[in-house]
């Protein structure tokens, strides 16, 4: 082979967002969900962006997706600290075991 | 002018029907005596109607049938329409008068009787009610008609049986009468769905044709080949046998007594119970075209006479007495029926005859037993006594009466029994008549033994022979006014005017009468001997006929034997497997279905967890599912799915099926059961 083709790349796309799955469903703090979160986004841009180049098919929204995905990750995610910032002042921890109120 | 009445003879049942409504919508405000008035009005402008129209079919038409209203009500195809209508025929218009006059005459007793009653107004709506429903029987056009009007009958019966409803012997007495009436309509609609098939006709004037009389005979059952025309015959009479109480359809009859007085009267006495002497009547022709059906007629007639004029010589009650006795002349009356053939129909004549007397007598007996009831309080006749000086009125008129149903000439009774008499032996059934002689002998002893006891003797409670008084004019001159027919009716040229097919007339067959009336002079005289003065020559005949004595006071035993039926065999038998199978399996499946529904939400609820990544959890899933599914478009997949669903659920039912019938499914207790 020359280089990654096309394959190597969709594989670890996939094998990204399997990660950030895995740690969004597993991780108790909140913190570490929006980690994988972030980690799930970065990979949905990584298939844009390798498709794009293995690909190009004279359309630039295929170099544009990924920056939008990122101004909109950082966005979200600036939300969210602030309110997970709320959450610790409330209940002075993060555990998300914790927070079952709308059980039942 | 000739035909005003008839052509108007709707206003006859329309009268009391109208009167009913009114009563019973808009007069509660109102003082009692204002429902009396209304009725009262109701029965006397029907009786005139009632009176013009029989005048002017008896002087102008008599032989020939009218039929001045007829509407297809129901067409049920075709050819098979149920008509409501008036049918104006000799009959009918005999009954017409009969139950309009009677009705009358108790509504004006009724207002002495039930006087100070808390349901006063109840009363004569339904006294209302009833003269409707027997008035539109009693004209009826159709077998469908007659039908309905039967029901409708059954009701008012039931409902002034029962008019006492805080006592529960009336409330039982009440449901006894509605049961074993609605009992035996099961055979009388039988009888009508068979004639409408196989006749093809519900009309009366098609029924009693020669045609279609031999098409049913002719027809053949698919049951063993059995001809149409005496089964069809026999079914209407079992629908007969209930109204008119024949044995063994007879055990409402006496218990009916439980209504008041003025109700036994009417209904059960003068005219609820000919409706099926009525029905036979109207469709004679059938009856005689068949020699099974007539002699059924003949046989049950006979025994029930003989029967209830037995049971009659023990029982103590007043009213119980003349109950069986009014089973012992309707027995007469079907026997005499039963007789009759087309070509010597005198038995027709002798039981219409016999009708209108016992309708006039009876009524008077029983009445006359109403007052004397309401003189001492009570029926018992081992309390009365010696009435005769206290209450004159009603004396003259009662033994007036007992001398008619003994059948001492010259009064009405006589010429009427002796009719039936005659028409027994001139065709041939010597038996018969040797039972109608006995049985007639046996009416003058019990009669009197009931006249003696009450108003002879000496008064066996002296705390209520001094109460005891004359009734109120309103309840005397009713008496006074049924004395006079009972008197004179039998001078009536009858046969004249009231008949089937070929009437001959003679005098009087004085080889037949005369037995008959010492047979009457005969009962008199035994009961004057027993019960004229006291003494103890009754109670050491009772001991000396030990067990006889005894089973027939309990009327043999008859009500006991239906308990045992209905109760051992029909309830604990029949009815508790499947009371059991419908509380169980049925119920069961219901309460399965309920717990199953639950137990899938409790189920269901513990995906609610409150943890975010639980829903997440099931969110990767199903969308990794839904890939797999859709990655491959034939798959087989959903169907595995939908089958595993499927099973899992039906394994859920099968656990909680085996834990119900194991009683250990334990929301089932917490399920309301109402």
């Amino acid at each position: 082979m020359n280089g990654p083709t096309l394959h190597h790349f969709l594989t670890l796309s996939a094998a990204l967002f399997a990660v950030g799955v895995y740690g969004l469903l597993t991780r108790r703090n909140l913190i570490a969900m929006l980690m994988s979160v972030e980690i799930i986004l970065n990979a949905g841009a990584l298939n844009f962006a390798a498709l794009h180049h293995f690909r190009w098919g004279g359309d630039p929204a295929g170099a544009v997706f990924p920056l939008f995905i990122i101004a909109v990750a950082a966005a979200e995610a600036a939300v969210v600290l602030a309110i997970v910032i709320v959450l610790f002042r409330h209940r002075q921890q993060l555990d998300v075991d914790t927070a079952d109120t709308l059980k039942h | 002018m000739t035909s005003w009445f008839i052509e108007h003879l709707w206003l006859v049942p329309l009268l009391p029907f109208l009167g009913f409504l009114i009563q019973a919508l808009a007069l509660q405000p109102f003082k009692p005596r204002v429902s009396s008035t209304v009725a009262i009005a109701a029965m006397i402008g029907a009786t005139v109607v009632g009176w013009g129209a029989a005048i002017e079919y008896f002087s102008h038409a008599h032989g020939q049938t009218l039929v001045p209203l007829s509407y297809p009500w129901l067409r049920f195809s075709e050819k098979l329409v149920g008509q409501m209508g008036l049918l104006v025929d000799d009959i009918s218009m005999l009954l017409v008068l009969v139950v309009t006059t009677i009705s009358t005459l108790i509504h004006i007793y009724s207002t002495g009787y039930m006087h100070g009653d808390k349901g006063y107004r109840r009363f004569f709506a339904c006294l209302n009610l009833f003269s409707f429903s027997m008035l539109g029987l009693v004209l009826s056009v159709s077998v469908l008609q007659i039908f309905i009007f039967w029901e409708l009958v059954g009701v008012s019966s039931f409902l002034l049986i029962g008019f006492y409803w805080e006592k529960p012997s009336a409330v039982a007495a009440c449901k006894k009468a509605f049961i074993v009436t609605r009992f035996a309509d099961l055979g009388f609609l039988l009888g009508l769905l068979m004639l409408s098939y196989y006749a093809g006709d519900l009309d009366f004037l098609d029924l009693t044709g020669k045609e279609v009389i031999q098409r049913l005979e002719n027809a053949r059952l698919p049951l063993l080949g059995l001809s149409v025309l005496p089964l069809s015959a026999i079914l209407v009479f079992c629908g007969a046998a209930g109204k008119s109480a024949m044995f063994p359809l007879h055990i409402w009859l006496p218990d009916a007594m439980e209504g008041p007085t003025p109700v036994s009267a009417l209904i059960h006495a003068a005219t609820m119970v000919v409706a099926g002497v009525y029905l036979v009547a109207r469709m004679f022709p059938m009856y005689a075209a068949s020699e099974a059906a007539i002699g059924v007629v003949m046989v049950v007639g006979a025994f029930t006479a003989l029967f209830a004029a037995v049971i009659a010589t023990t029982q103590f009650d007043i009213k119980r007495v003349l109950a069986y006795s009014t089973l012992s002349q309707l027995g007469y009356m079907m026997l005499a029926l039963g007789v009759a053939t087309m070509e010597r129909p005198l038995g027709f004549t002798a039981s219409m005859f016999h009708l209108t007397t016992h309708a006039c007598f009876k009524a008077l007996l029983f009445l006359g037993a109403g007052s004397v009831i309401h003189a001492v309080h009570t029926n018992d006749m081992r309390e009365m006594g010696g009435l005769r000086h206290k209450l004159p009125w009603t004396h003259g008129t009662f033994l007036v009466a007992c001398l008619a149903i003994a059948g001492v000439p010259p009064l009405s009774g006589f010429f009427s029994k002796d009719e039936i008499l005659a028409a027994a032996w001139d065709n041939g059934h010597y038996l018969v008549f040797a039972v109608a002689m006995f049985v007639a002998g046996l009416t003058a002893f019990y009669m009197f033994r009931l006249y003696f006891m009450t108003f002879w003797s000496r008064p066996a409670d002296p705390h209520r022979y001094a109460h005891a008084h004359e009734s109120p004019w309103s309840m005397l001159a009713p008496l006074v006014a049924l004395a006079i027919p009972t008197v004179l009716a039998g001078f009536l040229p009858f046969g004249h005017y009231v008949s089937r097919g070929v009437l001959e007339h003679h005098g009087i067959n004085w080889l037949i009468a005369a037995p008959a009336i010492a047979a009457g002079l005969l009962g008199i005289g035994v009961a004057w001997m027993l019960y004229a003065a006291p003494n103890e020559a009754s109670d050491r005949l009772a001991y000396a006929f030990g067990p006889f004595h005894k089973i027939i006071y309990h009327k043999f035993y008859v009500d006991e034997v239906y308990l045992f039926i209905t109760k051992r065999i029909i309830f604990r038998g029949i009815s508790a497997p499947f009371n059991v199978f419908d509380r169980r399996c049925v119920d069961g499946f219901m309460d399965l279905t309920a717990q199953a529904s639950r137990l899938a939400g409790q189920w269901l609820r513990r995906t609610v967890t409150g943890h975010l990544q639980t829903y997440l959890f099931w969110m990767v899933a199903g969308a990794a599912l839904l890939m797999l599914v859709l990655w491959q478009k034939d798959s087989a997949l959903p169907v595995w799915l939908g089958w595993i669903g499927l099973v899992t659920v039906g394994i859920v039912f099968a656990w909680q099926f085996v834990l119900v019938l194991q009683k250990k499914s334990e929301p089932l207790k917490r399920i309301d059961r109402d």
